[in-house]
């Protein structure tokens, strides 16, 4: 930033042919391509969602793409409707569910992984990272088999037969979100301040009262950060869900995803804003919460972005 | 997970105080107990969530298919010869994720450049903006390109330019392109842009006072600094590009069959379990290899480790 003066923009150069004017007028050429990169690149990330929340508002009754003038019916028609109202009830009851338990473990495996031997942090922290990297839909279909072959197992042993539900999503969700609140606490502890801990044993603070007044204060932010995260992706979830959902269970993605193979149409639309609505309000809270305990310009956001 | 809670607390105060080493035996066996009582749950949940369903799928790619579907015993090798010879969701997957790795570099070091080096006091707000698109539901960011892209939309317009009015855009690789470059573009830039702010810009000043010009300097001193930066956004948009199930289904209409396609229609449609999961472990054996060089990379110059995988 203090040296706004001097052209090291030269991204540009790269992709130009040697014999590309190099000095002198190229600087305000690459400042100028620069800008409108970036201006075209935002968007292009904002374009679809505006076209999505302009749409829930369209009056029409035909194609989802004619313009019906600006109405709301298509919010009073979704939050009448009872079936809607089902699948965002089953949203809420994972995405909660899932945050309370992901943020639970995981803060609690970030503090014991401190303190573990190393023959067992070396292999958890590799599952950690396993479970991060692992493509959604290969440990959605291998959560499947062996939700369905655990049942087959159960069944002949019990004769009861288990069903996929809440419980399956919930802790299929979970394994992701816990390993994400892991790594965001274990990052907030390792460039913990210690001296304020230290501090608190030489004036005889127990190790209790410790961890309460200077040690979880300056956690925080990074545990409220991962229960936002994890109930958003919970929230939003569709391929895990789409596989070890059961009857009843459907939550709002699923239905979405119904929806778009039909044909999208301002409901649609309605029910995503919707969804996206929730989210924001829940991403700009935790924006907003965390702005007291955190560092100078911290934030969920940045806490997200550097550890993304 | 209740009853572990109330033990938390001596947890940051147990490693480094030099008393753990004069403590009696009872306290240190009581401190085993609570990093165990810690890690239980997460442990709990890798081994029943994580380790079981994969090692299942190890299991049945060597088994074989009952004629009902499902999974009998067995050893074979045949399902993952199965898997080398119709290879081409493989390939696929590929082209695709390459091309849009590529695309995303192209489209996210600039970007990542700009937010980094000329944002000024709006970084934070570019950065928010960045974050939020990726906070948001995947499902809706990528059926609203079927709205812009769509007959009404931008292929209607690019037909009628051209005179063409059967122009598509949506059930074409193009589209499934475009839908994960879309998709995944803010993690390709998050950690260039991590790198770019971390940098010592003053070496791009003594390239300058030293006569570099602009593509000198470029080549010779930003880009090798910011190398794993580049490479950790490859990889982290690689990897979910290659197991992308979603998008060529909504934009590609089913189309542009890549593995994520293929292992949904072998374990439910066809339901051949030994199939599928012999392609399940052959994909993540691939990404193995792509962590495995992208570990290797980074453990070559110690400047990687300033940007961790995730």
């Amino acid at each position: 930033m203090s040296t706004p003066a001097i052209p090291i923009s030269t991204t540009e150069a790269v992709r130009r042919p040697r014999t590309a004017p190099r000095v002198d007028r190229s600087g305000a050429i690459v400042e100028f391509w620069l800008r409108a990169h970036t201006l075209l690149v935002y968007l292009f990330l904002f374009v679809p969602i505006i076209v999505v929340v302009v749409f829930s508002f369209n009056g029409t009754d035909r194609r989802v793409t004619d313009w019906g003038g600006l109405s709301l019916k298509w919010y009073g028609r979704v939050l009448g409707d009872k079936i809607i109202q089902g699948h965002l009830i089953n949203s809420l009851i994972v995405g909660t569910s899932t945050a309370i338990i992901a943020t639970t473990l995981g803060t609690l495996a970030a503090l014991g992984l401190q303190r573990a031997p190393r023959w067992f942090r070396i292999p958890f922290d590799a599952l950690t990272y396993v479970s991060v990297i692992i493509p959604e839909i290969v440990i959605a279909l291998a959560t499947l088999v062996f939700f369905t072959t655990s049942f087959d197992v159960t069944e002949n042993l019990t004769g009861f037969r288990m069903r996929l539900g809440f419980p399956t999503i919930i802790a299929a969700h979970a394994l992701f979100n816990i390993s994400l609140v892991l790594l965001l606490v274990r990052a907030r502890l390792s460039g913990m301040d210690r001296t304020h801990v230290e501090a608190s044993y030489d004036l005889y603070g127990t190790p209790w009262r410790t961890f309460w007044q200077i040690t979880f204060p300056q956690l925080l932010p990074a545990i409220v950060a991962g229960f936002l995260l994890s109930f958003t992706f919970s929230f939003d979830d569709f391929v895990i869900t789409t596989f070890v959902s059961g009857p009843g269970t459907s939550t709002l993605p699923l239905y979405v995803f119904g929806q778009i193979k039909q044909g999208v149409t301002p409901a649609t639309n309605a029910v995503a804003a919707i969804m996206l609505l929730i989210t924001l309000a829940v991403l700009f809270s935790g924006q907003w919460l965390t702005r007291k305990g955190a560092r100078r310009g911290e934030s969920v956001a940045t806490i997200v972005a550097n550890s993304g | 997970m209740a009853a572990e809670a109330p033990l938390a607390p001596s947890v940051t105060a147990a490693p480094r105080t030099p008393k753990v080493v004069t403590t009696p035996r009872s306290t240190r066996v009581r401190s085993g107990l609570v990093t165990s009582g810690l890690l239980a749950g997460a442990t709990l949940w890798y081994v029943l969530l994580l380790i079981a369903p994969l090692a299942i799928v190890v299991l049945f790619s060597f088994g074989e298919r009952t004629r009902i579907g499902g999974y009998a015993g067995g050893f074979t090798f045949d399902n993952f010869a199965t898997a080398w010879t119709n290879s081409s969701p493989f390939t696929t997957s590929l082209f695709m994720s390459i091309g849009g790795t590529v695309l995303c570099l192209l489209v996210g070091l600039p970007l990542a450049y700009y937010i980094a080096t000329r944002a000024g006091n709006r970084k934070s707000l570019l950065v928010i903006l960045l974050v939020i698109p990726f906070w948001t539901s995947f499902l809706i960011r990528t059926y609203a390109w079927l709205m812009i892209l769509g007959p009404t939309g931008l292929a209607g317009f690019i037909g009628d330019a051209v005179g063409d009015s059967s122009f598509r855009i949506l059930g074409t690789p193009v589209a499934v392109m475009l839908g994960i470059v879309y998709g995944y573009l803010p993690l390709m830039v998050f950690p260039i842009y991590v790198t770019l702010e971390r940098m010592d810009r003053s070496l791009v000043e003594a390239s300058k006072d030293l006569g570099a010009g602009r593509f000198a300097t470029f080549r010779q001193i930003t880009l090798p600094i910011i190398l794993p930066g580049l490479i950790t956004g490859s990889i982290l948009v690689f990897i979910p590009m290659m197991g992308e199930y979603v998008i060529p289904q909504i934009l590609g209409y089913g189309r542009t069959y890549l593995i994520g396609n293929a292992l949904v229609n072998e374990f439910l449609t066809a339901r051949d379990w030994p199939g599928g999961a012999a392609k399940a472990v052959t994909l993540i054996i691939i990404m193995l290899i792509a962590i495995t060089l992208y570990l290797w990379f980074v453990s070559r110059g110690r400047r990687g480790r300033e940007v961790s995988i995730v």
